[in-house]
């Protein structure tokens, strides 16, 4: 492997330099550069370089480093590339500095313009945070404050002031000055907007502006035109052309479109990307995987790849680690405790990466998966070949009771809803993927000290059982916490002979008021499998570690050219998702684990090599570390469950008897029966590929013009017959979820086909029903799985209610379950979420 | 940001009486502006003392009367002259050349309040052609809309966009009226009182779609109605002046929505004759701020 050292210019002025392979990854490289800051809370950061036009670009995360740079010039910034409209809601404060030390920066550049008093005060808590009380005594106090930059024309009267307000933040921790520094910052008029210069339809020179909110449009300093991301349909650029595509307006018919010249046909495709990864970013629950190759698709399939701002709130919520030391100062160099010992462990794991090619962020992850193991005691419950008769009572207990994860319960939160309209499958692999995310939060500053030991007391402390009272509830929460292990023991369970079918219909009501006007575009879908799209966000395998799956927004693209694309970031709604591509990025990163070379999964999805790899991962990791790492995972149940909300219920007397002996049988067979699905599922994919672009075009959401019948599709299944309702309770902990109803429905499925391995399928249906103010649009979604001898149908319904004024979400919960249950009469409801989302920029403000 | 306080939070009132010579014809001036209407001094001279009183009184701000010049016949609708955002004023350049003495007064009350005075015309060769009066010019307290009208032109909200870095400027057309005060108005911190006609309506379309912010819309079906002066009192009681029942009959009702506001009936019928209204008739100012 050829190395190459990359120089990384850091916020605080210093530089950071390490070596990595030729060939590396952007996200290698960043992540490097994040775990060299200590900082967990990455997605707001990019890196950026200077390409050969002295234009700054961001570095794409899943691309090569060699070939965006184009020159032997490794120099890179890193900087702040997505600003947190509300940076309060940060987690740690060290993010919140970092934050800081970029604004300062376009504060002096005067990239962010403010006005005099504003300087001052942002001076003043510069001041007050890398150097604590204003001491009248201190040497020549103008000194200090002349020799740094605070605005671009600074001057003695300023600096007088800074000084003066200095003296009245006595008393302030660095801390808190930080977050006056920011709540003083977030306001100012042009806080993240990041500028392009471009001319109008007439020629006239403007700026555009890309934001959290959408895209501005300024004459010199006037801002003449703003399209909020909800207002556009779709951005695209063709050669140096930028163009949105516009929402008609109320009294309008047609949607218009609005078209700007940029220089050249780089700077056109930059904005057009700064676009799709602003919306992205914070207008969508997760990324939208990137278009996929297709027949005659040329031109940039260029998608966010990272975590969305959802995503990135929901997995900093789950950090947990003390605060991380840092001095906040931009003269000196970093402090100690950010050199001290995560870096040298850092260093460490880039050394494996390098010669690997891995990810650092991996190469931790499995380090600590190994040391978690030596730790845990209860490690040999998940550990199939000890065949401990608590382990597999473990499993299969457990399983049952999340795969069957029967609550209903009614949830009003901006974050919750990704994880509740999932099969069960994909409950799983996300809850899978949200303990991914969570194992690479924790274990990005690699061995920290307290980690480990707050796991090993937690374990050591409590006795096998409790573990799995612990697991059980957790089993439940739908929300997350899963796992790869647990995964894998419901895996195991359905080959059994447990003829056990799950029907569960999900009626989630979402209702999206962010749109300031009804008008939402009817999405018709028609996946026809499920593993389809399994498959599918399994070949484009994200960078992001992200945990959610919902998207309220679904963006479908195509492009004719390098030279042109398109993307649509508003085309409602409807989606059902089966896939989440988090999870993935999971299979990806074990996939990686074991292929050293395998870069390229993400990058051209669609070789069916490729796709069967991350499956040959799975039964490769089931085989070789078999339950390794379940007690890690464990515990990291057990953290979540204290930090999250979470709902459970259980008290099921009638399912641990029911369950526990097919448990056992199941859990000998184990190993062997694992392997069975997953070499299913890995003979389909090919499949899956052959159709991709087929199954690409299905998928994909096409907007509809709402001058057609707002009807989409399609099918129904027929439900040969229900039985054996089982009733789950959970004990509920500190839970703001109105706990209604669980219920399973098991029932004896035909076969699908002889194999009897498992070919889900996936019929949705979709309607909107538009009325003056408000858009309901329904997707019905339903998944029958056949694994073994068991088959699973589950009915997912999205209702997603959009509109500018009040909507009383009771009474259409209430709509929503009736009509579930008028059609479904044999099924039951299983689960409720609500979800309400209302126009960001009013809630930040 | 640094100076921003609560919305409507002014201590000090500038005013200017009306002279002798209200009404009377600006030489070459736009003659038809206030050329057919007769105008009652003594009622105007009567209006005004009953707003300086009210605004002394009862809302309890303290009020600073320049004294009139009957040079300047216009000179009370000091409005225009001065935009003031936090501890800066911006002295416009207003449209008509006999009005631009008028800065001179005000400038140096601004001066002696220790404002931070920004000169439109100072810079250097800004002044080339900028034009902007006070009455075009909407503060939130968020953002800054400047209506483009005969008075006002992009070059002079230029000026003030440069002078009030942290906000947003967006312009905007001034439809259904001669100045964007004259159409809306702000009536509470995220409160904006407009007419009904169809002219106000277009600029309110146009201010929604430019702002990043949700304002409540207090839609009055009397033209002149849609002017009122909001204050937040000094025991955070909201004042809103607004034109009184003679004048607006069909509006009142609309006002008394506000709720918990001390509404201030004020009449204000001469200058509005004069297509000005009752915030054309003072400068507000908040000379105590709070950083944090």
């Amino acid at each position: 492997m050829k190395l190459v050292v990359c120089h990384v210019n850091l916020l605080d002025g210093t530089d950071f330099s390490c070596e990595v392979e030729k060939r590396a990854k952007g996200q290698f490289l960043f992540f490097k550069v994040c775990e060299h800051l200590n900082l967990l809370e990455k997605d707001y950061f990019g890196l950026s370089y200077t390409d050969s036009h002295e234009q700054k670009c961001w570095l794409d995360p899943t691309k090569e480093i060699k070939r965006q740079i184009r020159s032997n010039n490794w120099q890179f910034a890193f900087n702040v590339k997505f600003y947190p409209p509300d940076p309060s809601l940060l987690t740690e404060d060290i993010t919140r500095y970092l934050l800081c030390l970029q604004l300062r920066e376009d504060v002096a550049t005067g990239r962010l313009p403010c006005s005099f008093v504003t300087h001052a005060l942002l001076g003043s808590y510069t001041l007050q945070a890398e150097f604590g009380d204003y001491e009248p005594d201190q040497p020549r106090p103008l000194d200090y404050i002349n020799q740094r930059t605070f605005a671009p024309n600074q001057n003695k009267e300023m600096e007088e002031k800074i000084l003066e307000l200095h003296k009245s933040h006595r008393g302030m921790t660095p801390a808190l000055a930080d977050t006056q520094f920011l709540e003083n910052a977030k306001k100012l008029s042009m806080y993240g907007v990041d500028l392009h210069q471009a001319k109008d339809s007439e020629g006239v020179d403007i700026m555009l502006g890309v934001c959290a909110n959408g895209l501005l449009v300024y004459k010199d300093r006037l801002r003449i035109n703003r399209f909020a991301w909800p207002k556009i349909l779709k951005i695209s650029y063709k050669r140096n052309n930028f163009y949105i595509k516009i929402r008609p307006g109320e009294t309008e018919q047609f949607e218009s479109t609005v078209g700007f010249k940029l220089q050249n046909h780089r700077s056109a495709k930059r904005l057009w990307k700064v676009c799709v990864e602003n919306h992205s970013f914070f207008r969508l629950n997760s990324p939208e995987p990137p278009t996929k190759a297709r027949f005659l698709t040329l031109g940039s399939k260029f998608r966010y790849s990272g975590r969305t701002q959802a995503q990135t709130r929901v997995a900093s919520s789950l950090i947990d680690r003390p605060s991380p030391n840092f001095e906040r100062t931009s003269s000196k160099r970093i402090s100690r405790s950010l050199d001290g010992a995560p870096v040298i462990s850092i260093t460490e794991a880039g050394r494996d990466t390098t010669e690997n090619g891995r990810d650092p962020h991996l190469e931790l992850h499995s380090d600590s998966k190994v040391k978690e193991v030596d730790l845990s005691p209860g490690d040999a419950d998940a550990t199939p070949t000890k065949q401990s008769p608590g382990a597999s009572e473990l499993a299969p207990s457990q399983s049952p009771m999340r795969v069957h994860g029967d609550n209903i319960y009614v949830r009003h939160s901006n974050l919750m809803l990704e994880d509740h309209d999932k099969t069960q499958d994909e409950v799983l692999k996300h809850q899978a993927s949200i303990s991914q995310l969570k194992r690479s939060f924790m274990e990005a500053p690699p061995p920290s000290p307290p980690q480990p030991n707050q796991w090993e007391k937690r374990l050591t402390s409590s006795p096998a059982t409790t573990i799995r009272i612990q697991q059980q509830q957790v089993a439940s929460v739908p929300q997350s916490e899963a796992d790869a292990a647990d995964n894998r023991i419901s895996d195991t369970k359905e080959p059994a002979k447990t003829t056990e079918v799950e029907i569960e219909e999900t009626v989630v009501v979402q209702e999206v008021s962010k749109a300031p006007k009804p008008g939402l575009v009817t999405v018709t879908i028609s996946s026809p499998e499920m593993n389809e799209q399994e498959a599918k966000a399994e070949e484009e395998a994200l960078v992001a570690e992200g945990a959610q799956a919902v998207k309220q927004e679904s963006i479908s693209s195509d492009s004719e050219s390098e030279e042109e694309a398109e993307y649509h970031p508003n085309v409602s709604v409807s989606i059902s998702h089966t896939q989440i591509p988090e999870e993935k990025e999971e299979e990806e990163e074990e996939d990686q684990e074991e292929k050293e070379e395998d870069t390229s999964a993400p990058d051209a999805p669609s070789l069916p090599a490729e796709v069967i790899k991350p499956e040959e991962a799975i039964c490769q990791e089931v085989e070789d570390s078999g339950r390794g790492d379940a007690e890690e995972k464990t515990s990291a149940k057990e953290e979540k469950e204290s930090e999250k909300e979470t709902e459970t219920s259980t008290d099921d007397p009638m399912m641990t008897p029911k369950e526990a002996p097919n448990g056992l049988d199941l859990h000998e067979e184990t190993v062997s029966e694992m392997v069975a699905p997953v070499a299913a599922e890995e003979e389909e994919q090919p499949k899956v590929n052959g159709e991709a672009s087929l199954v690409e075009a299905e998928v994909r959401p096409q907007v509809i013009c709402c001058s057609e019948p707002p009807v989409v599709k399609t099918e129904m299944v027929t439900i040969s017959d229900t039985f054996a309702a089982q009733k789950t309770e959970i004990a509920t902990k500190e839970v703001p979820i109105v706990h209604t109803e669980t219920k399973t429905i098991t029932y004896e499925a035909a076969q699908l086909d002889g194999n009897g391995d498992g070919e889900p399928g996936v019929l949705m249906t979709a309607q909107t029903i538009t009325s003056e103010s408000l858009c309901t649009t329904t997707t019905t979604h339903i998944t029958k799985t056949l694994k073994g001898g068991l088959s699973e149908t589950r009915i997912e319904k999205r209702i997603v209610i959009t509109g500018d004024c009040d909507i009383d979400h009771d009474q259409a919960l209430a709509q929503a379950i009736k009509e579930a249950k008028e059609q479904h009469p044999d099924m039951s409801v299983t689960r409720v979420v609500v979800h309400k989302e209302t126009e960001l920029a009013e809630e930040e403000d | 940001m640094a100076n921003i306080c609560q919305y409507g939070s002014f201590t000090h009132a500038v005013v200017r009486s009306i002279p002798e010579t209200f009404g009377g014809k600006a030489e070459s001036g736009d003659g038809h502006e206030n050329g057919d209407v007769s105008v009652d001094l003594a009622k105007a001279q009567r209006q005004f003392g009953c707003l300086t009183g009210a605004l002394r009184q009862k809302v309890g701000l303290q009020l600073i009367e320049i004294p009139p010049d009957p040079e300047l016949p216009e000179s009370w609708r000091i409005e225009d002259v001065a935009v003031i955002q936090g501890d800066t004023a911006l002295i416009t350049r207003p449209y008509k050349h006999q009005r631009r003495s008028e800065v001179e007064a005000v400038r140096r009350v601004m001066s002696e309040l220790n404002v931070t005075v920004v000169e439109m015309g100072a810079a250097d060769g800004d002044s080339g052609g900028a034009t902007l009066e006070g009455s075009d010019v909407l503060f939130t307290g968020r953002e800054f809309f400047v209506g483009l009208s005969s008075h006002t032109n992009r070059r002079g909200a230029e000026v003030l966009a440069d002078t009030f870095k942290d906000f947003a400027v967006s312009t905007v057309p001034v439809c259904g009226g001669a100045r964007l005060k004259n159409i809306c108005s702000m009536g509470g911190p995220d409160t904006i009182i407009i007419n009904n006609s169809d002219g106000a309506k277009k600029t309110l379309r146009m201010m929604e779609q430019l702002t990043d912010h949700h304002y409540e819309v207090l839609t009055v079906p009397d033209e002149s109605a849609a002017n009122c002066v909001y204050i937040r009192g000094p025991s955070s009681r909201d004042f809103l002046l607004h034109r009184p029942a003679e004048e607006c009959p069909d509006s009142v009702s609309a006002f008394q929505k506000l709720q918990d506001y001390t509404l201030l009936p004020t009449a204000c019928s001469e200058a509005s004759k004069l297509g000005a209204s009752l915030s054309s008739l003072c400068l507000l100012i908040n000379r105590k701020h709070t950083y944090f």
